[in-house]
């Protein structure tokens, strides 16, 4: 038997006020895979990776982690929150506005769910998010408060947070759209030795470069549609679609 | 003996009205502040009825005037077949009311909290009120403390009010002395004072927490 898919999305949709944002989206992704969703704004490319945890809740269709379906129990009613968590405790999201939590210093950032969501004992977590943030080059910051850092310190220190919880799979939501472009670098360093890793990582991403260097497969999503999925050198050199073609043009010339 | 000497003689019935006008405001701020907190989570992802009903009473304290309230639980509701020591409607007065406030200003923070501070507490597999606790509530209470600073003032002086239902406050001793001996002007200065001895506490309390705020880059008091 093949090995299930780490997350199966199966024919999505979502509406907002009677705005279709996402229609008929399927997405596999295997253990191991890096998977970009690019489009333009209002593709419904957040809104898919939200749903993927259930931060949205979609309209139909259904979204499985590793065979466990989310949102919705097997008698299909929804799920009640404490079984949503352990779903979710599969999925590390990183956010677009890296949402630290300002008032925990960035050590305690990373180690709050371990020890209040896991139960871990408390040297143990700090042991373990040491580790972490010393692998996003952040352990000299570990005593400092989120507001003391800077965009690109600060979404590295969330992914040492989402990190922690040891999640089958990574979700990005433009996780360098809010910052600088001198601290954009910084941060799609740390995602593509995540990469080289293994994590399985789902990335939204404006970042054409890097979504063609890092990725096993390149979805593009239009008015809430997958209308182009393939490997990242047919995307970009060979685009099957006259869209696509656009996105990419208009790219180059910026 | 001069006036004062009167005063140093009859010192115990000062202490003894300070200490209750600590228990008073020390209860007030503990339970009112826990209320507060509560009325706020119950308004969190609440059901309407339970949100509506919330906000009712939020606004019903806030409309009156707090020695109504007090006048209400003592004198008013003995003819609800409800009897309580002057010590006990004094006491629930100042919690419900001034929890009203509390809530009423921790609610005004909570609007102003970006939803992706809530959000991230989701995706880590936080449970609401393991959430409300250890990330929302803190931050609430940081972004507020001069409010709620302020709002402590606030209820230390209203204990005060509490002198017309009997209870033997501060401001009761010196009413009682002034009474006895004839000599207002004096007995409410030292009770001045000791109102001055608690809020200089207080501040130093709430700069505590205005240097803990600051040094989480929570600028605005």
């Amino acid at each position: 038997m093949p090995e299930l898919p780490e997350v199966s999305i199966q024919k999505l949709s979502k509406q907002f006020d009677g705005v279709e944002v996402l229609r008929d989206v399927s997405l596999e992704v295997q253990r191991g895979e890096v998977v970009s969703i690019l489009g333009s704004s209002g593709s419904g490319k957040s809104t898919l990776l939200r749903c993927v945890n259930w931060l949205e809740q979609p309209d139909g269709g259904e979204i499985r982690i590793a065979g466990d379906r989310i949102g919705v129990k097997a008698d299909g009613k929804a799920m009640n929150n404490r079984d949503l968590a352990k779903v979710r405790s599969q999925l590390g999201m990183v956010f677009q506005s890296f949402n630290l939590w300002p008032h925990l210093n960035v050590l305690h950032n990373v180690t709050e769910a371990l020890i209040h969501v896991k139960g871990m004992k408390k040297a143990e977590a700090e042991t373990l998010a040491d580790e972490l943030l010393a692998k996003v080059g952040m352990a000299e910051k570990r005593s400092n408060y989120p507001y003391t850092l800077s965009g690109g310190q600060k979404q590295r220190v969330a992914i040492a947070r989402a990190l922690a919880m040891q999640p089958r799979v990574m979700l990005f939501d433009e996780p360098t759209s809010a910052l600088d472009p001198e601290l954009v670098g910084e941060v799609l360093a740390v995602i593509r030795d995540l990469s080289q890793e293994g994590y399985t990582m789902i990335i939204v991403t404006h970042e054409m470069e890097f979504a063609r260097n890092v990725s096993d497969q390149v979805v593009f999503l239009e008015k809430g549609k997958i209308i182009e999925k393939s490997a990242p050198e047919e995307f970009f050199v060979h685009p099957k679609t006259e869209r696509v073609r656009q996105f990419l043009e208009l790219d180059e010339k910026v | 003996m001069t006036d004062w000497q009167i005063l140093w003689a009859e010192r115990g019935v000062f202490v003894d009205g300070f200490l209750n006008t600590l228990q008073l405001f020390g209860l007030g701020t503990v339970l009112g502040f826990l209320l507060g907190c509560l009325i706020v989570f119950g308004l969190e992802g609440a059901k309407a009825p339970l949100r509506i009903a919330l906000r009712i009473f939020i606004d019903a304290m806030r409309l009156l005037p707090f020695l109504v309230l007090a006048y209400l639980f003592y004198y008013g509701l003995p003819s609800l077949g409800i009897r309580l020591s002057s010590w006990e409607a004094g006491v629930s007065a100042l919690v419900l009311y001034h929890g009203a406030y509390f809530a009423e200003i921790l609610r005004g923070a909570r609007v102003t909290l970006p939803p992706g501070q809530v959000e991230a507490a989701v995706a880590q597999g936080f449970s609401m009120p393991r959430m409300f606790l250890r990330l929302i509530l803190p931050q609430l209470v940081l972004k507020s403390r001069g409010v709620i600073g302020n709002q402590l003032i606030i209820l230390l002086k209203d204990t005060a009010f509490l002198v017309i239902i009997t209870v033997r406050e501060l401001t009761a001793a010196a009413n009682g002395l002034s009474g006895t001996y004839f000599i207002p002007m004096q007995a409410f200065i030292v009770v001045i004072g000791f109102y001055w001895i608690i809020s200089i506490a207080l501040e130093q309390a709430v700069n505590w927490m205005g240097r803990s705020g600051a040094k989480r880059g929570f600028k605005n008091a």
